[in-house]
C-alpha cells in the first residue's frame, strides 16, 4: 500500500515537472527549489510530531480514551472529540500527533475524524492569526458559524461508509 | 510536549521500552519522508503552473452551484498554508465572489487540501484512514457554502474588502 502510494505520488510529481518544464526551464528550477526548501523547513516539525505521537500514545490513559471516544462511545464520543478538536491550539504537528496518538490508544475512527475535522476547521490560532487579519471579519465569523455542523456530518458519513 | 511525553515514558517504563517506542517512531518517520518530499514538490510545482490571480478571476465570476463547485475545487487544488490561502480568499471577495463561494473555498482548503493530506495526514494516520476521511469530507464545502448563502439571504451583511 505505501509503495503504491509512493509510486502514484512520484508519477504526479513527474507529470507536473514535465508540464512546468514546457513553460520554461527557470520556472521548473524555481518550483523544485521552493519544494525542497519547504521540505527542509518541515522536516524537524514532522519529526517532532511523529516521535511525539508515539510517546503521547504511550502515556495516554488507554482505558479513559477508549471509554470517552472509543468505537463504542457513539454520538457523545463524537461531541467530545469535536470539542477537543476545536479547542486544540497549535499547528498541524500538534493536531495530527494528538489524533494519531488517540487512534493508537483505542479511539474510534469516526471520533478521530470528528476530532481532526473540527481541529482543521477551527484551529483557534489560525482563525485569529491568519483569517481575521486577512479577510473581512464578518465573513470569518460567517465561515466559522456555517462550519459548526460539519464535524458531525463528517463523522456521520464516515460511519455510513464503514457500514455498507 | 513531545519531550515531556518521552520523559514520562522513560521514567515510567524504563530505558528499554523507551528505546522500543523511539525506534518504532524513527522507522515510521523514515518511511514517510519520500511522501512528504513528493507532497512539497507537488505543491511548489502547482504554484508555478497555476497563478493565483487566474484562480481568483475564475471564482469571482462564477455564481450558483457552479460557483460553489469551482470554489471547492480550487480549495482542493491550491497548495500552501494560511499565509497564501487567506489573501486569495480575500481577493475572491474583491473580485465579486459571494460569501458562500468564499466559505466553500476555505472549508475545502482546510478539509480536502491535498498538500496537508499528503504531508501531514497520510504519514500520521495511514492511507486507509485518510481516504475514508476525505470521502466523508467531500460534500462538506458545498454544505458550508449553501449554509452561508442561506445566512446572507436571511439578512447577514458583510463587507467586501478589508
Amino acid at each position: 500500500m505505501t509503495l503504491a502510494v509512493n509510486i502514484l505520488l512520484w508519477l504526479v510529481v513527474a507529470a507536473l515537472a514535465f508540464f512546468t518544464s514546457l513553460r520554461g526551464r527557470v520556472l521548473l528550477d524555481t518550483g523544485v527549489r521552493a519544494g525542497l526548501g519547504e521540505f527542509i523547513r518541515l522536516l524537524p516539525r514532522i519529526g517532532a510530531g511523529v516521535i511525539g505521537a508515539g510517546f503521547i500514545a504511550e502515556i495516554m490513559p488507554k482505558a479513559l480514551v477508549a471509554s470517552w471516544i472509543g468505537p463504542e462511545s457513539g454520538v457523545l464520543g463524537i461531541v467530545i472529540a469535536t470539542l477537543g478538536g476545536a479547542l486544540t491550539p497549535g499547528g498541524p504537528v500538534v493536531g495530527f500527533s494528538i489524533g494519531a496518538a488517540a487512534l493508537k490508544s483505542g479511539a474510534g475512527a469516526p471520533q478521530v475524524i470528528a476530532y481532526s475535522t473540527a481541529w482543521a476547521l477551527y484551529a483557534i490560532h489560525r482563525l485569529v492569526i491568519w483569517e481575521v487579519p486577512l479577510m473581512p471579519a464578518r465573513v470569518v465569523w460567517l465561515r466559522a458559524a456555517v462550519s459548526l455542523p460539519l464535524p458531525f456530518i463528517a463523522a456521520a458519513i464516515a460511519v455510513l461508509l464503514a457500514q455498507p | 510536549m513531545a519531550f515531556a511525553a518521552a520523559a514520562a515514558v522513560y521514567w515510567r517504563d524504563g530505558p528499554t521500552h523507551f528505546l522500543d517506542v523511539l525506534g518504532g517512531d524513527v522507522a515510521l518517520f523514515a518511511e514517510m519522508l519520500p511522501k512528504v518530499l513528493a507532497g512539497c514538490l507537488i505543491g511548489a510545482l502547482v504554484t508555478m503552473i497555476l497563478p493565483r490571480e487566474l484562480v481568483a478571476r475564475w471564482v469571482g465570476h462564477e455564481s450558483g452551484l457552479t460557483g460553489l463547485l469551482i470554489a471547492s475545487f480550487f480549495g482542493f487544488l491550491l497548495p500552501g498554508g494560511p499565509i497564501t490561502i487567506y489573501p486569495v480568499a480575500g481577493a475572491f471577495l474583491v473580485m465579486g465572489a459571494d460569501a458562500g463561494a468564499v466559505c466553500a473555498f476555505i472549508v475545502s482548503w482546510t478539509l480536502l487540501g491535498y498538500t496537508r493530506a499528503l504531508v501531514w495526514e497520510l504519514p500520521f494516520f495511514g492511507a486507509h484512514f485518510v481516504i475514508w476521511r476525505i470521502l466523508g469530507a467531500l460534500p462538506l464545502p458545498i454544505i458550508a457554502g449553501l449554509l452561508a448563502r442561506i445566512a446572507v439571504q436571511a439578512g447577514f451583511h458583510y463587507e467586501r474588502g478589508k
